[in-house]
């Protein structure tokens, strides 16, 4: 009986997952009165405005929301500053537009929703926009370190690095060094009232 | 020697082993431990949570839960069908919501109440104005990290 026992516990034990909340963490910039906020120049901007009907307007033009994370990947990725500045972008494989971001370090994203907007939405647009910065940071990651982003800082997070400490901690300093290349800049505006 | 195989008049019932009962227990007791979930507070509102692909996993020892969302069916009629926030086991206001943040921080371990983590679990049809006001409370409380938990997903509906 007791083999039973152990065997039916050990089976459970396996089989079961004990559902664990899962979700897009995120850092809200502190409340400080900033005297002259730094000029952050038009091109280096990218403008994702929300209405209150769900609907995407993009740098000015009406957006579908799947074609948004190729958009904001190109803008992140443009690497428009000329070769020689101290803003060049050595990694960049954009098209270099000069009208686009300079460096990624420089490019930010703005979204700006109306009160009306449905949560959901909200949450898809920041999805996206998360994952833009994924792709590049994972590309980065693959062709630098040759393992990607994101995989890593997951397996980190949930303690199953397996390796020394030592090497741990190699691997978190080549985190924060993407990190530091590609920065999530995700600034959002007050929201408008509605009817806007 | 005849009484030996005598039958028992009567007819009773011999007891019923019992040897096997703590294992039998324990069996169960163990199962149950694995596969009930904890919940700490019982849901006033309607929680389906956007969907979302670009996860992390929520510590739990460091969060506080935001709830928030339109009243369950059942408490529609009374209290409407505006989207509500519940913090623990009831409907909190806008304007009280920084008195109730602040004393479910206090619940947290000492060490871990600077790295507070605000977890929000709204629903979908909530207007973002909501998710607004609650951004900017939490900004004033000056406790700045924050998880939007979705349900396992892609936000994109083909």
């Amino acid at each position: 009986m007791a083999d039973i026992a152990f065997l039916l516990l050990i089976f459970f034990l396996v089989t079961t997952t004990i559902e664990k909340d899962k979700g897009i963490a995120r850092q809200l910039p502190p409340i400080e009165d900033v005297e002259d906020p730094p000029i952050i120049k038009q091109k280096n901007l990218f403008i994702v405005n929300v209405n209150r009907h769900d609907q995407l307007l993009v740098e000015e033009n009406l957006m579908n929301i799947k074609d948004l994370r190729q958009a904001a990947i190109e803008f992140i990725d443009n690497g428009g500053a000329p070769a020689g500045s101290p803003e060049h972008c050595s990694f960049c494989q954009g098209n270099r537009l000069p009208g686009s971001s300079d460096n990624p370090n420089k490019a930010v994203i703005s979204v700006q929703n109306d009160r009306l907007t449905s949560y959901k939405m909200y949450i898809a647009v920041q999805n996206e926009l998360v994952a833009a910065y994924n792709f590049l940071r994972d590309r980065e990651s693959q062709r630098k370190f040759g393992w990607k982003f994101t995989e890593m800082k997951r397996s980190i997070d949930d303690g199953n690095f397996n390796g020394s400490a030592a090497q741990q901690e190699r691997i978190e300093g080549q985190l924060q060094e993407i990190q530091d290349m590609i920065p999530l800049k995700l600034s959002e505006a007050e929201p408008k009232k509605s009817g806007s | 020697m005849a009484h030996k195989f005598k039958k028992k008049k009567g007819g009773e019932i011999p007891a019923v082993n019992t040897a096997s009962l703590p294992d039998i227990v324990f069996m169960l007791l163990f199962f149950f431990m694995v596969v009930t979930v904890l919940r700490d507070s019982n849901l006033l509102v309607q929680q389906r949570l956007p969907k979302g692909d670009q996860v992390e996993k929520l510590k739990k020892d460091r969060s506080v839960f935001i709830y928030a969302g339109k009243p369950s069916p059942r408490y529609q009629d009374k209290y409407g069908t505006e989207g509500k926030i519940q913090i623990g086991d009831k409907y909190t206001d806008i304007s009280n919501l920084s008195f109730a943040l602040t004393e479910a921080r206090a619940k947290l371990r000492p060490e871990l109440q600077s790295k507070i983590m605000v977890a929000l679990k709204v629903d979908e049809e909530t207007n973002t104005g909501l998710v607004t006001d609650i951004k900017q409370e939490l900004r004033e409380l000056n406790m700045l990290k924050l998880i939007y938990i979705t349900s396992p997903g892609t936000p994109i509906e083909n």
